[in-house]
């Protein structure tokens, strides 16, 4: 970096993960992230980055670092379980053919 | 693993066709060669902003001045998508930042010529954001799912940009005498910077053909501006204007427009910095980089007082 670019000493804003709700009763999804000095910030900013035309009707910020999540290297071991508990849908069970019957 | 053990894994995942997430192992080329694309492009879209913005106090209506004001937003909005997603490959936003603004990171050089008058405000909006499209089209289908992702949302949003400019510019075109040469004007000037948008053409294009291996493109330069050049030829017809290649012919053969000799020496003297506008863009954004500092100071130290308070008060 030259010597104008450290005279900007100061720590970039905090960096964080926005999620928005895509209409009424949807789930929230995640949108990207934004920095920000503090939440009330964040939450304008993701406003006006993710929702300039109507994308969300709530918006929920979270500090990145507060964020836990699976790695890739668990992918398998971490979700294994699920595959040999088939008694876990619906067709492992079989109901008597009548029963399917209307009238 | 082995590193070509690790790397046929890898592109393996990418044959099949798989998205890889901020976390899965990359090759370190690959996260190398997606910070400088994702970064270039990014500054792109902010830098973007000053040749519009020079036009916003001088719009000719409140009801286009309202239109470029809400584009010029949307603007720095794509940059910040892009941002956001270059962040998750471990680098931070300073760092990209201050590359282009003080370091050798580059952005599009079509935003290296002036805007002249308020057709050139049509043309850009017609044009430039036409080929973005273009570009953008194919990245949202790229292998990084946080430049996918991104690009999904900014391909939304450029249609209305590309739009607006093409409705001004046809309805210059039909104005009066006086308009109508503006209109072709400002089309001549922009149309090759334009078209150099897609970069070199392929045998100099150093990158493309591992961003191709590696699904971050799917399509060539020359493609590209080829797939561009198609579009836009029955655009112009459409609204009376003329694109300034007399070699434009349309080939039976081939179902395309067969177009002339890009000024590739003016793409690389642009690259080099010699641009008629490189050096007033990056004043303009050390200068709003510089004197917003003190703001960002400011919010900084807000946040922590308040902080402060809350914890005392608990």
């Amino acid at each position: 970096m030259t010597e104008n670019g450290s005279k900007i000493k100061k720590n970039e804003w905090p960096l964080w993960e926005v999620f928005y709700q895509p209409k009424d009763g949807k789930p929230f999804e995640h949108a990207g992230s934004v920095h920000a000095p503090d939440a009330e910030m964040a939450l304008q900013n993701a406003r006006d980055t993710y929702a300039r035309r109507n994308e969300g009707i709530n918006i929920w910020v979270v500090p990145a670092d507060k964020i836990v999540a699976s790695t890739p290297e668990d992918r398998g071991p971490f979700f294994d379980p699920a595959n040999d508990k088939i008694y876990r849908h619906p067709q492992f069970y079989s109901v008597p053919r009548a029963s399917k019957k209307r009238k | 693993m082995d590193e070509q053990k690790q790397l046929d894994a890898f592109q393996k995942r990418i044959d099949n066709g798989e998205t890889i997430e901020p976390k899965d192992r990359m090759p370190d080329r690959y996260r190398k060669q997606l910070i400088r694309m994702m970064s270039q492009h990014a500054h792109s879209e902010i830098v973007g902003m000053l040749p519009e913005g020079n036009w916003i106090q001088r719009a000719p209506s409140l009801k286009r001045k309202k239109v470029l004001l809400a584009k010029v937003q949307d603007e720095a909005g794509h940059g910040l998508y892009i941002y956001s997603a270059v962040e998750t490959l471990g680098v931070t936003r300073r760092e990209v930042v201050e590359d282009y603004m003080y370091g050798n990171a580059k952005y599009s050089s079509i935003f290296n010529y002036p805007t002249l008058t308020y057709a050139d405000i049509c043309v850009i909006g017609w044009l430039v954001d036409g080929a973005a499209i273009v570009n953008q089209t194919m990245l949202a289908r790229s292998s990084y799912g946080p430049y996918a992702r991104s690009m999904v949302r900014i391909c939304k949003e450029e249609s209305f940009h590309k739009k607006q400019g093409y409705e001004m510019l046809a309805k210059m075109a039909s104005g009066t005498p006086e308009q109508k040469k503006m209109a072709q004007d400002a089309v001549n000037r922009w149309w090759w910077p334009t078209l150099m948008m897609f970069g070199p053409p392929d045998d100099q294009s150093p990158n493309s053909q591992e961003l191709i291996r590696w699904g971050v493109k799917s399509k060539t330069n020359d493609e590209l501006r080829q797939s561009f050049v198609d579009m836009t030829v029955m655009e112009a017809k459409a609204i009376g204007i003329e694109i300034p290649d007399p070699d434009l012919k349309y080939n039976h053969e081939t179902g395309h427009w067969d177009f002339g000799e890009v000024p590739w020496d003016e793409f690389w003297e642009v690259i080099k910095g010699n641009g008629p506008m490189n050096r007033e863009r990056i004043r303009a954004r050390r200068k709003a980089y510089e004197e917003g500092a003190w703001v960002r100071e400011a919010a900084s130290e807000y946040a922590r007082k308040k902080r402060l308070e809350e914890e005392k008060a608990s």
